[in-house]
């Protein structure tokens, strides 16, 4: 149905891009500003693990060299952080495609391939920690000066239409991905290696692209994050949530596939608010229901969210014809 | 000579599963490469398509040595091989396997959907084109190997037992179908144990037993041969054999 997701995609763009002029609240404004830029975290990490079978648990190590990239640029050198934006993606990207030279050359797959992308991200948090020019672990905290030349937003639907810019274009990344021969081939490394190479297909060199794509975007992410909370930390940048956080988003909302990011990640944005307004008074209590909801869905959907709106939609369909 | 193996061996820790084995294919035959179960014949076929590098020897196609080379680019120079053990993408159609193979060849994702519909169709799964490979029948696997490895537009092509497990009547609709591509330019070698397929189909065939090449020519002669008898059942078989024949 490569048409159909198409038109999905654009119908889901259509209808969120009014939302700040319909959304007057802050407070609701906050939570899908937080949604688009999980589902564009989710996507990023979708990329490479939905698409490609390759499980990073270390994307933090991405996320965290945008988010410094753009936070050092501004605090240290005082450049403009839309070009902090390009630099982010532009390192965030290097340190993809040296990671993924490094594993993928030495045939790492499956839960090696996630214990030296963790590893990684570890090493990269406590040289963060170590060094001065990233304010150690003081962390950075970027200046205020609310203007769009600064990459600042007084009104929240500045950051809306921003991150809902990265949205789009995280879709049509996997647009791309499910309509092109690159895409193709990464589905089938993903499927089965060696009969991908059998057909002429470049495993490393497809693979390696995959992760630089993916590192490239979640570096965006973590400018974004930069400018959005205007402060960054090493546990922040770089701590295991991060990398957490971009896997379970695409595997709640249906590995893939090109909405299930999106949806995952508006799901764990909804499920922590009620877990935080049902659990209110008891700090950490919301953390446990949270973990439990996941656990089941986790358990019972293995095709995610997205899994089973396809599969009710087509229950639909067969209902009404 | 499209094919030509020299000296080739490779070892795994001490056993020797392809040791010094030559032999040359000429462009547009088919030809077998028979010989008992752990003879090395499988590995020989890895060696040739680079998912193995040999420890000694040389491998040319086309006058080109591809000793070492990596599986993709063998692959692209014109060698496709079919796995023994059936590969396919499980999640994705037939179509969209059979693209794989197309693409090789073909960088448009239309192009290459459309070519897999042609060859598909070339080999007896026309009829399956969207259903998920992993739902396909053994024979349908089988036939699904063949048509992406014939998608990548090979010069030569390497079939590890397309016909096993097959019963009688899929491989009398196979054996047309690997003679069609044949007649179309491509040049065979295929592993098989059917031999009322190896009978039909190739002119000329090699035996392999214990790593070792240990008889040629065409397959009625060679399995009259008492060393290939008696690799396929032990020593002296040959003499009780041709005894027994005798009195009867």
């Amino acid at each position: 149905m490569p048409m159909r997701s198409g038109t999905a995609i654009l119908a889901v763009l259509a209808i969120l891009l009014p939302l700040p002029f319909v959304v007057q609240s802050d407070f609701w404004m906050n939570l899908a500003i937080l949604s688009l830029y999980y589902g564009f975290l989710g996507q990023a990490w979708n990329l490479l693990g939905g698409y490609g079978g390759q499980f990073s648990f270390g994307h933090a190590a991405f996320f965290g060299t945008g988010a410094y990239a753009t936070a050092v640029m501004q605090v240290r050198l005082g450049l403009n952080p839309w070009l902090g934006f390009v630099l982010a993606a532009t390192l965030a990207g290097a340190v993809g495609a040296l990671i993924g030279g490094l594993s993928f050359r030495y045939r790492l797959r499956g839960s090696y391939f996630a214990l030296v992308t963790l590893a990684f991200a570890e090493v990269f948090r406590i040289l963060a920690n170590t060094f001065e020019i990233t304010g150690a672990g003081t962390g950075l905290l970027v200046p205020l000066k609310q203007t769009p030349a600064n990459f600042q937003f007084a009104q929240k639907s500045g950051f809306y239409l921003v991150i809902w810019a990265l949205t789009a274009c995280g879709f049509a990344v996997a647009w791309w991905i499910e309509h092109s021969r690159f895409g193709a081939r990464l589905v089938a490394v993903r499927e089965n290696e060696d009969a991908a190479r059998a057909l002429g297909v470049d495993a490393l060199r497809v693979k390696l692209a995959a992760i630089t794509l993916s590192a490239a975007l979640t570096g965006l992410a973590g400018a974004f994050y930069v400018q959005y909370f205007l402060y960054i930390d090493p546990t922040i940048a770089y701590g295991p949530s991060v990398s957490v956080t971009a896997l379970l988003v695409p595997i709640v909302g249906g590995l893939g596939n090109a909405l299930g990011p999106l949806l995952g990640a508006v799901a764990l944005q909804l499920l922590d608010q009620v877990a935080r307004a049902a659990m209110g008074d008891a700090p950490g209590l919301n953390l446990v229901l949270y973990g439990v909801v996941l656990v089941a869905m986790l358990m019972f959907l293995p095709n995610g969210l997205f899994g089973i709106a396809r599969s009710s939609a087509l229950r639909l369909f067969r209902v009404t014809a | 000579m499209i094919l030509e193996v020299r000296d080739v061996s490779r070892s795994f820790g001490g056993l020797k599963a392809v040791a010094k084995v030559s032999f040359a294919l000429a462009e547009g035959s088919i030809t077998a490469l028979i010989g008992p179960n752990g003879a090395g014949k499988t590995t020989l076929f890895a060696l040739i398509s680079g998912f193995l590098r040999p420890d000694a020897g040389m491998i040319l196609f086309d006058g080109r040595n591809i000793t070492g080379e990596e599986p993709h680019r063998i692959s692209a120079l014109g060698v496709a091989r079919t796995f023994q053990i059936v590969q396919p993408f499980a999640r994705l159609t037939v179509r969209e396997n059979i693209a794989i193979g197309a693409h090789l060849r073909i960088s448009g994702r239309q192009e290459a959907l459309a070519r897999a519909a042609e060859i598909a169709e070339r080999v007896g799964l026309g009829g399956r084109l969207d259903q998920p490979a992993g739902t396909l029948t053994v024979a349908a696997r089988k036939r699904l190997e063949l048509a992406r490895a014939l998608a990548t537009g090979p010069r030569l092509l390497l079939l590890d037992e397309v016909m096993g497990g097959l019963n009688p009547r899929e491989v009398e609709e196979i054996v047309p179908i690997i003679r069609g591509i044949r007649d179309g330019g491509v040049t065979i070698l295929l592993i098989e144990h059917v031999m009322q397929a190896v009978m039909t189909l190739a002119q000329h065939s090699f035996v392999l037993n214990d790593g070792l090449l240990i008889a040629e020519g065409p397959p009625a002669a060679v399995i009259a041969d008492p060393r290939v008898v008696e690799a396929y059942l032990g020593t002296g078989a040959a003499q009780r054999f041709g005894r027994e024949t005798a009195r009867a």
